[in-house]
């Protein structure tokens, strides 16, 4: 009998996979904006496995240091692509 | 009611493969531009597909709880920055002339740039 | 023109501070309400960012019938995107291509090439006027007109009722 938690389990160890695969191309990538789009990989992944943590301890306030996080790596992309392309 | 919570899990596995698939195209294009392509926006319906998920999880929440409204707030949120940060970034990455690959058939804006019609932004 | 200005963007953070609250309190939502206000004048004001949209019923059509529209475009651009990125040969065929909008107002350029970026193998690689140039990661044919049916015609029938 496959519970619902399990499946959820599942889910998040596939997660893991695809973050360490994305690790592989953060760490081998030869140009900085191949770093830069494995780590905005990264982030969603990171996204999505906090929410699912939020969800499994049943406390909201994760839910607010995901936005947050969001928020930020945003921002960071977006200043690592105008420093890249003219300087700060 | 068992059956929202096995709808919400099923939707969470639906999207960590495709967050998987992602991180696959991430390692196995040949160039930068290919790999945003399959890297990070293949991976936003994953995500957007995992919030829906983790939002029908906690069906018992729904009234007392702020779940639903972050959850949505969330998905608006990937929705507007993540077009927003890939294109800043890939118009970065042609405009320091990270090279295409040796696949790519067609440079429609480089011919322009070549034969004067617009402008390459310069360093000003 | 400015007070439909306020009005959207009122609307758009009452909207966002009602979500992350989930409360009908009437004290939560007279916060919410000056924030909001004073928010909306002090950097709203003078913006022209909304000014385009159309506020009619059809309107309001539309925008449900583009977004049905754009999510099944985005689930069969995922389904694509996933068998190129298995198939053992990798069969893609990438290239810059130009398309030609008809679209008028900056904020239905805005949509369009974000409609464009969201869906997995096209993303806008530079907009200069109507021309926007496209990174595809499928090209099978070069011609203007022809990529421009393939590409943006799906989208820009709705963006029109939508902004003017």
């Amino acid at each position: 009998m496959i519970s619902p938690e399990m499946i959820v389990y599942i889910a998040v160890g596939i997660m893991t996979l695809a973050m360490l695969m994305a690790m592989v191309r953060f760490v081998k990538g030869p140009s900085v904006v191949d770093r830069v789009v494995a780590f905005d990989s990264l982030t969603i992944s990171s996204l999505v496995i906090i929410s699912v943590i939020a969800m499994l301890s049943n406390r909201m306030i994760y839910f607010d240091v995901a936005i947050v996080y969001g928020l930020l790596s945003f921002i960071g992309v977006i200043v690592v692509a105008k420093y890249i392309q003219k300087g700060l | 009611m068992e059956i929202m919570k096995l709808v919400g899990a099923i939707m969470l596995l639906m999207g960590s493969f495709s967050l998987l698939i992602s991180a696959i195209g991430l390692l196995r294009m040949p160039d930068v531009y290919n790999r945003v392509q399959t890297g990070t926006k293949a991976s936003t319906l994953g995500a957007i597909v995992s919030f829906i998920g983790v939002g029908l999880y906690k069906y018992d929440a729904w009234s007392d709880g702020n779940w639903i409204g972050r959850v949505i707030i969330l998905i608006i949120f990937i929705l507007l920055t993540n077009p927003v940060s890939s294109h800043v970034l890939m118009r970065a990455a042609y405009f320091m002339k990270v090279p295409l690959s040796k696949l790519t058939k067609v440079d429609k804006l480089k011919e322009d740039i070549d034969n004067n019609v617009i402008k390459e932004p310069g360093n000003e | 023109m400015k007070t439909k200005n306020l009005i959207v963007s009122f609307l758009v953070l009452m909207i966002a501070w009602l979500l992350l609250n989930w409360t009908i309190d009437p004290v939560n939502i007279v916060i919410g309400a000056a924030i909001s206000l004073f928010l909306s004048v002090v950097f709203c004001s003078n913006c022209d960012l909304f000014t385009s949209i159309n506020l009619t019923p059809k309107a309001f059509a539309y925008t449900f019938m583009y977004l049905v529209v754009f999510i099944v475009e985005l689930i069969k651009a995922n389904i694509d995107v996933t068998k190129r990125v298995l198939s053992p040969s990798l069969p893609i065929n990438p290239g810059i291509v130009k398309v030609k909008t008809k679209l008028k107002s900056k904020m239905a350029r805005l949509i369009l090439a974000d409609s464009i970026t969201l869906t997995p193998g096209t993303f806008t690689l530079q907009v200069e006027g109507d021309t926007f140039y496209i990174h595809w990661i499928n090209v099978d044919n070069e011609d203007v007109e022809k990529v421009t049916e393939e590409l943006v015609a799906k989208f820009e029938k709705y963006l029109e009722v939508l902004y003017d």
